[in-house]
């Protein structure tokens, strides 16, 4: 398999405190990935980094042969690299049809912005129910869906999804997992961070773990699971003593 | 006071009201979207003014025409200034930015006040287009074609940025913008471009604003303070979020200035438009028209 997502050395900082460290990893097509780790480790900080949010210090990242670094946000996204941000941040005062359409606001996608809304409004009927009303009506699992929605609406080739749990009851949970594998059986890559990291562990192909803007691991997902030091750490297994 | 004297002194406060709404609306779009407070907006209302009474004075084309040459001239100053002055500005955060944009525009207003003045002199300069004194005459209220035609096209305006902005890819880029300009980012949406398309359009609207001034009042290189200022009451009373709820808060404002100077005395209706300020500050600061825009 070809790397698609191909990071190297990455360092970035805010103002003058590093908050990521020669960050190298990449991400196969067709893959789901997990980045775990725990609070304050810079996961977001690098989501927001590929995404064109956050500057980069110095390192490349590289989606196929198209250099991503160092370019504004919106022409990412032109590249198919589209970001769930942390905390959903939905265009709360417009419609839920409005946050769609937005998503699908680069030429490439407003081409196919009809038949895409189809698609999106099969995985999630309630969005469709819901088209006419303001997205900050919705509940926390509703607007979930609608900034996945969103997402795809711009027709990503790598989806980045920051803590899509955060703060959804259990079986919200699991239905955004389940939308997520669906997406990837469908053809697209995946980036995942998450705090829950049993469910991402399980659902991912492979994953990295993040601790203080450093790669301290990498494994398959049923490796980590069964890694002694991941179970303690993430999983809230008690160490096993004597 | 007669039943026709109330009635013409509520049409005049409408008039004047359209007025206020559509410089009110252009800085309330720079304040949404960029999150800055324009000082030098009233200037802009100056400048267009100005265009207006040259193409007048030049060619003797009438100033409902001339805005077919006023707006398109103010949006491109409107465009240049972003590139300039204000897009340095825009990406700075917090306090910093507050105080970055409030001295850089105090300080474009004296800089376009003067330079003005020395282009255009202080004399008071105003349109008198042949049809000045002729108006509507319904039941012994009169409305002259200017301020009729004023309203009129402060009214279709506020429609077409109705439109533009809820109908629109670009319109709804500037909303998404302002609703969360790093969700914007990653819809794909260019927001240098929205910045400065929007800075562009609230000259544009400030221009229009102008060119009423110009056909009903008159135009000294000075008037600028006095349009920012009624300008920000007006966004206050519509709520700092609303953008077309600028213009009935615009009409609101123009009307009870007008009664309040017709009942109480002329020379309190600038207070009273700060009294109302200050009350709905203290009473409703999300504003009366919030979620309108």
């Amino acid at each position: 398999m070809a790397k698609f997502l191909d990071i190297h050395h990455l360092n970035a900082s805010y103002g003058d405190l590093p908050a990521l460290w020669d960050i190298s990893l990449h991400v196969n097509e067709g893959e789901i990935v997990a980045l775990i780790g725990p609070n304050g480790a810079g996961k977001t900080t690098l989501l927001r980094t590929i995404a064109g949010l956050h500057a980069t210090a110095s390192g490349s990242v590289q989606l196929g042969d198209t250099p991503l670094h160092a370019r504004p946000a919106y022409q990412i996204v032109e590249q198919g690299v589209i970001l769930v941000p942390e905390g959903r941040k939905l265009f709360g005062g417009l419609t839920v049809l409005d946050n769609l359409e937005l998503g699908a606001y680069t030429k490439r996608a407003r081409e196919a912005r009809f038949k895409t809304l189809r698609h999106v409004f099969e995985l999630f009927p309630i969005l469709a129910e819901r088209q006419k009303l303001p997205a900050n009506t919705m509940s926390g699992g509703q607007q979930q869906m609608l900034a996945i929605g969103r997402a795809l609406m711009g027709l990503p080739r790598l989806l980045m999804l920051d803590e899509p749990s955060l703060g959804l009851a259990p079986l919200i949970v699991q239905d955004i997992f389940e939308i997520i594998k669906l997406m990837n059986e469908r053809g697209v890559t995946i980036f995942l961070v998450e705090q829950n990291a049993r469910q991402a562990l399980e659902l991912a192909h492979r994953a990295y773990i993040l601790e203080q803007g450093k790669v301290v691991g990498t494994g398959t997902g049923r490796e980590l699971l069964h890694n002694n030091e991941v179970r303690q750490a993430y999983l809230g297994f008690a160490p096993v003593t004597g | 006071m007669s039943i026709e004297s109330f009635f013409q002194t509520l049409v005049f406060g409408l008039f004047v009201g359209g007025i206020y709404g559509i410089a009110a609306m252009g800085l309330a779009l720079v304040f949404g979207v960029l999150k800055m407070l324009n000082i030098a907006h009233g200037e802009l209302v100056m400048l267009g003014g100005y265009v207006s009474f040259w193409v007048f004075q030049a060619y003797g084309m009438d100033p409902f025409v001339s805005l077919a040459i006023v707006i398109p001239t103010l949006f491109l100053l409107g465009l240049a200034l972003d590139r300039a002055v204000y897009r340095h500005i825009i990406r700075l955060h917090g306090e910093e930015k507050i105080k970055n944009s409030l001295l850089v525009s105090f300080g474009l207003t004296l800089v376009l006040q003067n330079l003005a003045q020395w282009l255009f002199t202080a004399d008071e300069r105003s349109i008198q287009v042949s049809y000045a004194g002729d108006g509507l005459n319904l039941m012994g209220v009169t409305m002259p074609y200017t301020r009729l035609g004023s309203l009129l096209i402060a009214l279709l305006v506020t429609l077409a940025l109705n439109y533009f902005l809820h109908r629109t890819y670009p319109g709804k880029a500037i909303l998404a913008t302002a609703e969360d300009f790093e969700a914007a980012e990653l819809a794909g949406i260019n927001i240098n471009r929205v910045y400065m398309m929007t800075f562009a359009l609230g000259a544009a609207l400030a221009s229009i604003a102008g060119t009423f001034v110009t056909v009903t009042y008159g135009l000294t290189p000075s008037i600028g303070v006095i349009w920012t200022l009624k300008a920000l009451i007006v966004i206050v009373l519509a709520g700092t979020g609303s953008i077309l709820g600028a213009f009935p808060a615009g009409i609101l404002l123009g009307v009870v200035e007008a009664l309040s100077g017709a009942f109480i005395d002329a020379t309190y209706r600038e207070t009273i438009g700060l009294v109302i300020f200050l009350l709905v500050l203290i009473l409703r600061p999300q504003g009366l028209f919030v979620r309108s825009g």
